[in-house]
């Protein structure tokens, strides 16, 4: 705490600067993380360029090699190459990913902190709705979902598939977000903001949400390692991404055991790729709670 | 060292000791070259305001500083034994065995999921070597020398089943089982209401003597200071400004600091001042050291040799001081006058004849809420406030003191409409507002306002403080234009006497006191008639407190303004208050002219209340005599019939839990809620 | 006491229904029904007559509200319909596949807990070591690696080196346990693996807080010695959230268990939910639906009770 003049942040440029150096040397693991993602927003963005071959070309006569230089990661049961395959399938999985943890936290992180804020009655109406919602298991109900909507293509994108992905993540940040509000709805500087007659909708967006970022950031990349998980999963179940989309979760679904005892390249890489994923973001997640733990300021 | 202070075995000596923490911006020195010593049997206070290095030192003896702490001195020796070469295993030995040691708060002292029964008796079966049956029976012998009654049933309880103070007593049972020479209470009763903090010190101070144990207290209260201890350590910037017996200490005062700190605290005794002689500043930051006096920043009587070497010496009247001018303080040349002090004493503000009508009136106003403890308990009402009946006029301020459970805050809530009543009315400049909603209610809010107590966390991290106080006035239409926002709130930084440059930075780059500033510059944003301040200064260093005093009178006088000034405090509320509501269980006990009340109080409750605080003319041997409080508050959830305060009223009669007594004027411009005067 | 978990329980049965309705709703979103599925999916053609004969036969002409109080009628009295698919009352499917299944869980949920308590310990008290930052790692991938491409993993691992997988039906618990242990120790080690790494991430941040904590402080300055201080003082604690999380990562368990299933060739009810979504039988789904819900509301149920018994702040007062 300090009383005496302290200089004002020089400029906003290099304060970021000087904030995200410190956080590459105190959190060299999510330092690491970072490095790993920004791989694979390159492979996502730069995929035709990176990737020697058609992700979407079979070829007959070359099904099952084993890697080597012509195909670095081999190829699969219907002789495409499974790098590209791999390179391409970051798109689908960074895309529908990050987008839909990126909706989850928007619309539960706005209903937790709403329920948090007004508290009572009306807390206690949504909670329950929301234990309720909570009921089924997480992937049964995207499966549910995808049951029931089906496929919708708009723009390339299944948007069934990002609803199904998404709506079942929608209760459970709505939790994790009001017990991060909870707190915050105690402090005194709301309770001033009640008192100089300030709206509701004034004093959720402006006074508790820009203090919720912390956590709200923390959130996203703790679930965007679990949407990518459960879009695997659902791909690998068939009810996912379809082929011949590249998707990582698809390339692992029917492969047979005779297939990848004999040929596992066919699922180590895939899986590699969705696990390293997987971990990058929840190291992200780690790191990024670390550094904002208000605890560990000053 | 000088030979005043020394003794031929003292229990604990200290020389020269240095602690500092790593940290990335470099080491920083939390106590510099800090010497003393602690006497068998002896009560020795070590007072100091945040940064002072006072609990730093004592957990730097106990070697319970955590492991980027580095310590250095010249000696540490308790009863012969280096404590500076020890091993970790004879460390903690000495630990709990020969040293105990109480922290400030007893509610997380305690381990939740373990019975009092087995963290008493830990210690002793560790130390002592006892068996599970005798560690069992002396623990029953420790919890009844504390004063806990019905201590076998009491062992297998848990922490959450004791109140505060009684916690607290189990702390000091814990921290006396082994028979220690030596007890180190770090603020052991801040966190404690007054009525209990009196049982405790006194149960402290009792046992120490009859035990032979020699207790260190660390506060920062000198009203305790003057009633318990025997000797004073006075310490500030990490290290030792003064030291000597208390008498002598905080009636001839060797060190500017000292004699700054016994001028800015307002007293419940003595003639009262139009303002307090506040030391102005804050506290320096333990990263940023001043060159030579830690103090002479703040001191208005710093001489160029202040900012050199100032060696402790002994003075004329037996204490030791580091201050250069403790010569001519001794002389009788210099006394502490700070820069602004209004000497002008000040008298009730006599009712303007303008003034007619109340600004506030409440009928019968009742506040009850519905708790409910965890998922598996029933809820339960707790009635708050009940039947409170007041009138506020304008330019008036309400002193309201009460301990926890009281309704005090309560109360102000309701008055700012921050909570609906459940029953009654509020009146405010005639309107009725306790059911207001909407527009009506922001309209109402434009004239009410709050200061609430933690300045840390009353303004919003995030928004700089030129937005934080321009908001209110910008969401209310009260200014056509950004400039015009700005100017007014520079007028307003002005005011509260912030510079302002203050107005773009953020609320973590300021001081408590300056916080605190903003907060109330915040409140008068809308140019309010009504501000209630919610224990305002309660969380700020002492000498800040009445720098805030000092600014909330200031500000009454120009923009004649009325408060309602919720306050533990005592002697704080009688600097700033007209008139005086005592508060207990939810209802008024005693509403009184503010000079008649401290000259006599006449609710049983109140004139307990003021016995209880101790004051620092309690040094002079004119000690108040204490009346005893027994027991504890009964909980809001199952109050007593009749009157509240009959379980621990020493003049409780039969009829007392027959009726609740109702507010009626026994002397002019005195209340009293109390049987005794139907 | 009695009149809490009266309440409670009330809770939980109005829950349930809420969630039947909630599922009985959603799956009538879909246009078309599971007899035309069955019968005119894959160009198929049958007589109109003979597909309103099936649909009267399981039900699906009536009008909506009257499927939906035959459905939760039929809840009640733990009869959940006849799958169109297969023909066969649900509850018979269900029966048949449930003891697997089951045993699987139990296996998982104590391997999760098992390993994630030496491993949160471990953990936190060397903080800031490579032994913390390994583990930390380690159980940081055990979160990101699919339990699907475990399964895989798992099963190359073992022919590779064993040349044997397990199959479960193939032995039973009272004739070979120990056959059947190892059996059924792979897959379970696959759904356990998750809720293990989250266990003891979740451990060590609890463990780190609780040292943290004024209590402890007071442990040490009553001068008990640091071990004592850990098993004693701090772990009682720390462990109370760990055991809310279980009710909560339990759901992961269950999806843990529809995948390994698939993998491992499990005949489940995992493996059955599979079936009945590619086959769009409505009912079995509502069905599996249900089952799944009310495993996973009766398990953070009974996690609310273990809680109510290990804090002494809850269980007395």
């Amino acid at each position: 705490m300090s009383h005496s003049a302290l200089p004002v942040a020089t400029t906003h440029r290099t304060a970021w600067l000087r904030r995200f150096s410190r956080f590459c040397r105190k959190q060299p693991l999510g330092a690491v993380a970072l490095l790993l993602l920004a791989l694979m927003l390159a492979a996502a963005v730069f995929g035709p360029q990176l990737a020697p071959h058609d992700p979407l070309a079979t070829r007959f006569d070359a099904v099952l090699q084993s890697p080597g230089a012509q195909h670095w990661m081999g190829t699969d049961s219907y002789g495409r190459d499974v790098f590209s395959r791999i390179v391409y399938g970051t798109r689908s999985a960074l895309l529908l990913g990050i987008s839909t943890a990126l909706m989850g936290a928007c619309i539960g992180g706005g209903i937790g902190a709403t329920s948090a804020y007004f508290g009572g009655r009306v807390d206690a109406a949504i909670q329950r709705i929301n234990d309720i919602l909570l009921s089924i298991p997480l992937i049964v109900a995207a499966l549910v979902v995808v049951a029931v909507l089906g496929r919708r293509e708009m723009a390339g994108v299944d948007v069934n598939l990002m609803a199904a992905i998404t709506l079942p993540y929608i209760p459970v940040m709505a939790r994790v977000m009001r017990s991060a509000a909870m707190p915050i709805r105690q402090l005194p500087y709301i309770e001033a903001a009640r008192a100089l007659g300030f709206s509701h909708w004034r004093i959720i967006t402006r006074h508790m949400l820009p203090n919720l970022i912390s956590p709200w950031l923390v959130m996203v990349s703790a679930f965007t390692a679990q949407t990518i998980l459960l879009e695997a999963s659902l791909s690998f179940l068939g009810v996912g991404v379809h082929e011949p989309t590249p998707a990582w979760g698809l390339m692992l679904s029917s492969v047979s055991v005779d297939v990848f005892t004999n040929a596992p390249w066919v699922i180590l890489f895939p899986g590699l790729a969705i696990s390293v994923t997987v971990f990058s973001f929840s190291l992200l997640g780690d790191a990024l709670r670390d550094a904002l733990d208000p605890r560990n300021h000053l | 060292m000088s030979p005043s202070d020394s003794s031929p075995h003292p229990l604990l000596k200290v020389r020269d000791l240095s602690v500092s923490f790593a940290s990335e911006t470099g080491d920083v020195r939390a106590v510099r070259g800090l010497s003393y010593e602690v006497r068998p049997s002896e009560i020795l206070a070590i007072v100091g305001e945040s940064g002072s290095g006072k609990s730093v030192s004592s957990l730097a003896v106990m070697g319970l500083l955590p492991g980027n702490a580095k310590i250095n001195a010249r000696e540490l020796v308790f009863k012969g034994q280096d404590l500076l070469s020890i091993t970790p295993a004879a460390m903690r030995a000495l630990r709990g065995r020969e040293i105990g040691m109480i922290f400030q708060d007893p509610v997380t002292a305690l381990n939740p999921v373990l019975t009092i029964g087995e963290q008493i008796t830990e210690p002793l079966k560790l130390h002592m070597g006892m068996s599970e049956s005798q560690a069992r029976a002396r623990a029953q012998e420790l919890l009844t020398l504390v004063g806990i009654s019905d201590a076998p049933s009491r062992l297998d309880q848990y922490p959450h089943q004791f109140s505060g103070g009684m916690r607290q007593r189990v702390m000091i049972a814990i921290g006396l089982s082994c028979n220690p020479r030596l007890l180190i209470a770090d603020e052991p009763t801040t966190a404690l209401d007054v009525t209990i903090q009196a049982q405790i010190l006194e149960l402290m101070q009792d046992l120490c003597r009859r035990l032979g144990v020699a207790l260190v207290i660390i506060t920062h209260n000198l009203g305790v200071v003057a009633r318990y201890a025997d000797r004073v350590l006075v310490m500030y910037g990490g290290r030792m400004l003064e030291c000597g017996t208390t008498a002598t200490v905080l009636q001839q005062p060797r060190h500017l600091y000292t004699a700054g700190l016994l001028s800015s605290v307002p007293s419940l005794d003595s003639p009262l001042v139009g303002r307090l002689a506040a030391i102005e500043g804050s506290p320096p930051d333990p990263r940023r050291w001043p060159e030579g006096c830690a103090f002479a920043p703040r001191c208005p009587h710093a001489q160029s040799a202040c900012r050199g070497e100032t060696p402790v010496q002994t003075t004329d009247v037996g204490s030791v001081s580091a201050c250069v001018r403790a010569p001519e303080m001794a002389a009788g040349t210099l006394s502490w006058t700070p820069l602004h002090s209004g000497r002008h004493t000040v008298a009730a503000p006599a009712r303007r004849a303008a003034d007619k009508g109340s600004l506030v009136e409440l009928r019968d106003l009742e506040k009850t809420f519905s708790v409910r403890r965890g998922l598996w308990s029933k809820t339960a009402e707790v009635k708050a406030v009940g039947g409170v009946h007041l009138s506020i006029a304008r330019g008036e301020t309400i002193g309201v003191v009460g301990e926890s459970g009281c309704g005090k805050s309560t109360l102000g809530r309701l008055l700012l409409r921050l909570e609906e009543p459940s029953a009654g009315t509020i009146l405010f400049r005639g309107q009725d507002i306790t059911h207001l909603r909407d527009h009506q209610l922001r309209d109402f809010r434009r004239q009410a306002q709050v200061v609430f107590q933690d300045p840390f966390s009353s303004l919003n991290p995030r928004q700089r403080i030129s937005d934080i106080i321009s908001e209110p006035m910008r969401v209310h239409g009260l200014v056509k234009s950004r400039a015009e926002a700005r100017e007014q709130t520079l007028q307003l930084l002005n005011l509260v006497g912030l510079r302002e440059d203050h107005a773009d930075r953020f609320a973590h780059q300021l001081s408590g006191g300056q916080r605190q500033r903003i907060a109330i510059a915040r409140a008068l944003a809308m140019r309010p008639d009504f501000i209630v301040c919610d224990e305002a200064v309660s969380a700020l260093d002492v000498s800040i407190q009445a720098q805030v005093v000092n600014l909330l009178s200031d500000l009454q006088q120009q923009l004649h303004l009325s408060y309602f000034f919720i306050g533990h405090d005592l002697a704080v509320v009688r600097q700033i208050a007209t008139r005086v509501v005592v508060m207990y269980l939810g209802r008024i006990v005693e509403v009184a002219e503010r000079d008649a009340f401290y000259r006599q109080p006449l609710h049983p409750y109140a004139q307990a209340l003021m016995s209880a605080i101790p004051s620092v003319s309690d040094a002079a041997g004119t000690r108040r005599t204490l009346i005893p409080i027994r027991g504890e508050p009964p909980s809001p959830m199952a109050p007593p019939s009749g009157c509240a305060f009959r379980t621990r009223c020493p003049h409780a009669m039969p009829e007392c839990a027959q009726q609740v007594p109702a507010l009626r004027e026994v002397a002019p411009g005195q209340q009293v809620a109390c049987l005794k005067f139907a | 006491m009695i009149t809490l978990l009266v309440k409670r329980s009330l809770q939980f049965v109005f829950t349930l229904w809420a969630v039947a309705t909630l599922i009985f709703f959603m799956l009538r979103v879909l246009p078309g029904d599971p007899i035309e599925f069955k019968y005119l999916s894959e160009g198929g053609s049958v007589a109109a007559e003979q597909l309103q004969a099936q649909k009267a036969r399981f039900g699906y002409d009536r009008p909506v509200h009257e499927q939906y109080i035959r459905w939760v009628g039929g809840l009640t009295r733990m009869d959940l319909g006849i799958s169109v698919w297969s023909e066969n009352p649900i509850t018979e499917e269900i029966r048949s596949r449930f003891g697997i299944t089951f045993q699987l869980a139990v296996v998982a949920l104590f391997i999760g807990l098992l390993l994630a308590i030496p491993l949160g310990v471990a953990s936190a008290l060397t903080r800031g070591t490579w032994l913390d930052q390994l583990i930390r790692v380690s159980t940081v991938s055990g979160q990101s690696i699919p339990s699907f491409w475990m399964a895989m993993l798992v099963i190359l691992a073992l022919l590779s080196t064993t040349g044997w997988i397990p199959s479960i039906q193939e032995a039973r618990f009272t004739e070979q346990p120990m056959e059947y242990l190892a059996q059924l120790f792979f897959p379970a080690l696959v759904v356990g693996w998750r809720l293990s790494a989250v266990n003891a991430r979740l451990l060590r941040s609890s463990l780190l807080d609780v040292l943290g904590q004024d209590y402890v402080r007071t442990a040490h300055a009553k001068g008990v010695p640091g071990s004592r201080v850990i098993w004693r003082h701090a772990l009682g604690n720390a462990l109370l959230p760990t055991v809310t999380v279980v009710g909560i990562e339990f759901a992961g368990l269950l999806g843990g268990l529809v995948v390994t299933e698939q993998v491992f060739n499990i005949n489940g009810i995992g493996r059955l939910l599979i079936q009945a979504i590619s086959y769009n039988d409505l009912a079995l789904i509502q069905g599996l639906v249900m089952l799944f819900s009310l495993i996973f509301v009766t398990v953070n149920f009974a996690v609310d009770i273990v809680y109510a018994l290990l804090d002494p702040r809850v269980r007395v007062h």
